[in-house]
């Protein structure tokens, strides 16, 4: 692995608004560096993306800078991330989308120039390589206008770029309605991996040729998706804490290829990867119920270093536009982890373990992201050889942290749900040594027609 | 209640796989006919499951496992109930509609369906209108049943629906999907909402049921 060992190896380190690798923005904010910053996400309304309504398009965007921007002015906040995450036409048609990047960085210089507000463009071209079945990973028209996307908004002024990238998700969507452990292993450390790394490098080469940076990836498709299964009981929340312990090894692999964060919001993993690599990282938890509900509200806030919306539609409501609304939480939620900072390293201290404390008994998910756990994990993602035997070791201690929690009585775990230990630990024990012989397996059980194995540089 | 079911019922619930061969064959031996013994024995089990699954005993995997002994029964059955005539009673095509890729909760309502024996076509993601009526002419099913995630796609919903209305198809529409509400699905002309894929059946046999 090329991190072998840990950059936070202390929980209580673990901590918001401080990364040992702090990331410094052109305009100034130090994130990582002692201030926790909102980070606000938005998308639109219901409505058609075309040639024909790309001027309403673009008119809803400055709406939501200059609505989000001025809030954010009038809180005094330190600073702001401003994530872009294109829908997927703006990323098909990649002239739309530097059409809104331009919007969006004409709204912060205004703001700048006003109120001397900092900011920063964080731009997350929307993965469109999903909309060939199976998808072309590699090559072909959704991943050169992808990027375009990205060249393009590197060159016009977006500092930070980021992706919610879909490498295996094509099979690891069955992997999780079946419960099936190893399928998720392989999507996740065989396929991801692989796609993550070749996608990285790429992007590396563009943040170096444009002097921007690779902020980081998240497996939102995969460890949110089981998340938000396991919310409508479809699938139990023990497994899905596991297989998010498994996701923090593919999403490694943007920071191994040169990311430096900070990590993308939607990353419940990030907590693990921060351990990891000490780079900053984006988190959102309570603040996202306009995009998802989650079971870790609070306890996702215990580490972050820019706190996140998600997404919010760009909606009316009585407060005013959904987007300045969910500034103005994000504000707040801000303002008061900068506080306890500046009252010293107790008072931090104290506000992360409330954090941590409200919410860690109530859910297996959130136990698995919290800092004791997410610095166990992390050490045996460190301790491993290969990505496959990191996702393997990483699934195992989960297991064994989960169960242990349950049976001391630390942690509530349905009762329909205790079973599932046993069943994930034997899908665990009967996984091969050997990753040529695990991909060999997986490969004979896959179904072929969604996926094509060259496309991850394996041998059909 | 357990006891009270058929041991093929029991095995399809369980989801044994292994036991649903022989089992068949004692049914067939006593001189079951095949669709009854798809009607009396293999769909009160789906049900069985179905309802377990609304009470949260327990998740959609174990409703896979069961699936996956149903298909194995109906494999079985399949060249009687060929012989005698007999099909699923229902039909449905669904998609998640053009522009959209999101897929799992189109593939949830489709296993659920499959569950209550209605007979499904998945046209997969990012379908567009056309093909939807093209698929409705060709299996003239009572139900279609569309997804969306994306804001940004709901008027490909619309177009959907308007698509299938203008070509004059008598069919059931059903619509779901995240950003989606009951309001919504009237305001465009579906005859019914359903807000997550556990309702999904329910939705269905409303309408299917009602429509007789």
């Amino acid at each position: 692995m090329h991190y072998q060992s840990l950059s936070i190896s202390d929980p209580a380190d673990l901590i918001f608004g401080l990364a040992p690798k702090p990331v410094t923005t052109r305009s100034g904010m130090v994130i990582g560096g002692g201030t926790v910053y909102p980070e606000l996400n938005f998308t639109l309304p219901p409505m058609r993306i075309d040639a024909a309504t790309m001027p309403e398009v673009r008119r809803n965007y400055e709406q939501i800078i200059e609505g989000a921007l001025r809030r954010a002015a009038e809180l005094e906040a330190p600073g702001v991330v401003i994530e872009f995450e294109t829908l997927p036409p703006m990323t098909e048609h990649p002239a739309w989308g530097l059409d809104i990047v331009k919007t969006l960085l004409d709204g912060m210089q205004h703001e700048k120039d006003r109120t001397g507000l900092k900011s920063v463009l964080r731009m997350t071209p929307n993965d469109n390589r999903e909309f060939e079945r199976p998808p072309l990973m590699r090559h072909g028209y959704y991943w050169e206008t992808m990027l375009e996307l990205f060249d393009g908004s590197a060159a016009g002024g977006a500092e930070l770029l980021s992706i919610e990238s879909v490498g295996g998700k094509e099979l690891h969507d069955d992997a999780l309605v079946n419960g099936d452990l190893a399928a998720s292993l392989f999507s996740l450390c065989i396929l991801g991996e692989r796609d993550m790394r070749f996608l990285w490098t790429q992007l590396n080469k563009i943040a170096d040729k444009r002097g921007v940076k690779c902020a980081g990836d998240t497996a939102c498709g995969f460890g949110n998706t089981a998340m938000v299964l396991a919310e409508q009981k479809m699938i139990p929340r023990v497994f899905a804490a596991v297989v998010r312990a498994i996701t923090a090894v593919r999403s490694l692999v943007a920071y191994e290829c040169g990311a430096v964060g900070p990590g993308k919001d939607c990353g419940y993993e990030n907590p693990i990867l921060k351990a990891i690599t000490g780079y900053p990282m984006a988190m959102e938890g309570k603040t996202s119920a306009c995009a998802h509900l989650s079971p870790m509200g609070n306890l996702a806030a215990a580490c972050c270093d820019t706190w996140s919306n998600e997404s919010v539609q760009n909606i009316k409501l009585l407060g005013g536009m959904a987007p300045t609304c969910y500034m103005e939480q994000l504000a707040y939620d801000c303002r008061l982890m900068n506080t306890a900072r500046s009252h010293g390293k107790e008072s931090a201290r104290q506000l992360q373990r409330w954090l941590v404390e409200s919410d860690v008994a109530l859910d297996p998910q959130a136990f698995i992201i919290s800092p004791a756990s997410a610095v166990e994990l992390a050490r045996v993602i460190v301790a491993s050889d290969s990505h496959y035997h990191a996702g393997a070791a990483v699934a195992r201690k989960a297991v064994e942290l989960l169960r242990a929690a349950h049976s001391q009585g630390k942690l509530h775990v349905a009762p329909n749900e205790v079973a599932w230990f046993d069943t994930m630990q034997d899908v665990l024990d009967e996984l091969p040594e050997s990753e040529s012989e695990f991909i060999a397996r997986q490969l004979a059980l896959a179904d072929r027609a969604r996926f094509l194995p060259a496309e991850y540089g394996l041998e059909a | 209640m357990m006891n009270e079911l058929h041991p093929l019922t029991k095995a399809i619930i369980a989801g044994q796989r292994k036991e649903i061969a022989s089992l068949i064959q004692q049914c067939l031996a006593a001189g079951e006919k095949a669709g009854d013994i798809v009607e009396k024995r293999l769909v009160p089990g789906m049900m069985e499951v179905g309802e377990r699954f609304k009470r949260n005993e327990i998740f959609v995997p174990d409703m896979l496992i069961a699936g996956r002994a149903m298909k194995e029964a109906l494999k079985i059955l399949e060249p009687l109930l060929v012989e005698a005539g007999v099909k699923p009673e229902y039909r449905a095509v669904i998609g998640t509609v053009e522009g959209d890729l999101h897929d799992i909760g189109k593939n949830l309502v489709a296993m659920m369906w499959k569950g209550a024996n209605i007979e499904v076509i998945d046209l997969g993601v990012n379908v567009p209108p056309a093909k939807v009526v093209a698929a409705i002419q060709q299996h003239n099913p009572q139900l279609v049943g569309l997804s969306t995630l994306l804001t940004t796609t709901m008027p490909a919903m619309r177009d959907t629906v308007k698509a299938i209305r203008d070509a004059g198809l008598a069919v059931k529409v059903v619509v779901g999907g995240a950003p989606t509400t009951m309001e919504f699905a009237k305001e465009i002309g579906a005859d019914g909402y359903s807000p997550d894929a556990g309702s999904a059946v329910d939705a269905a046999m409303a309408l299917l049921q009602g429509g007789k």
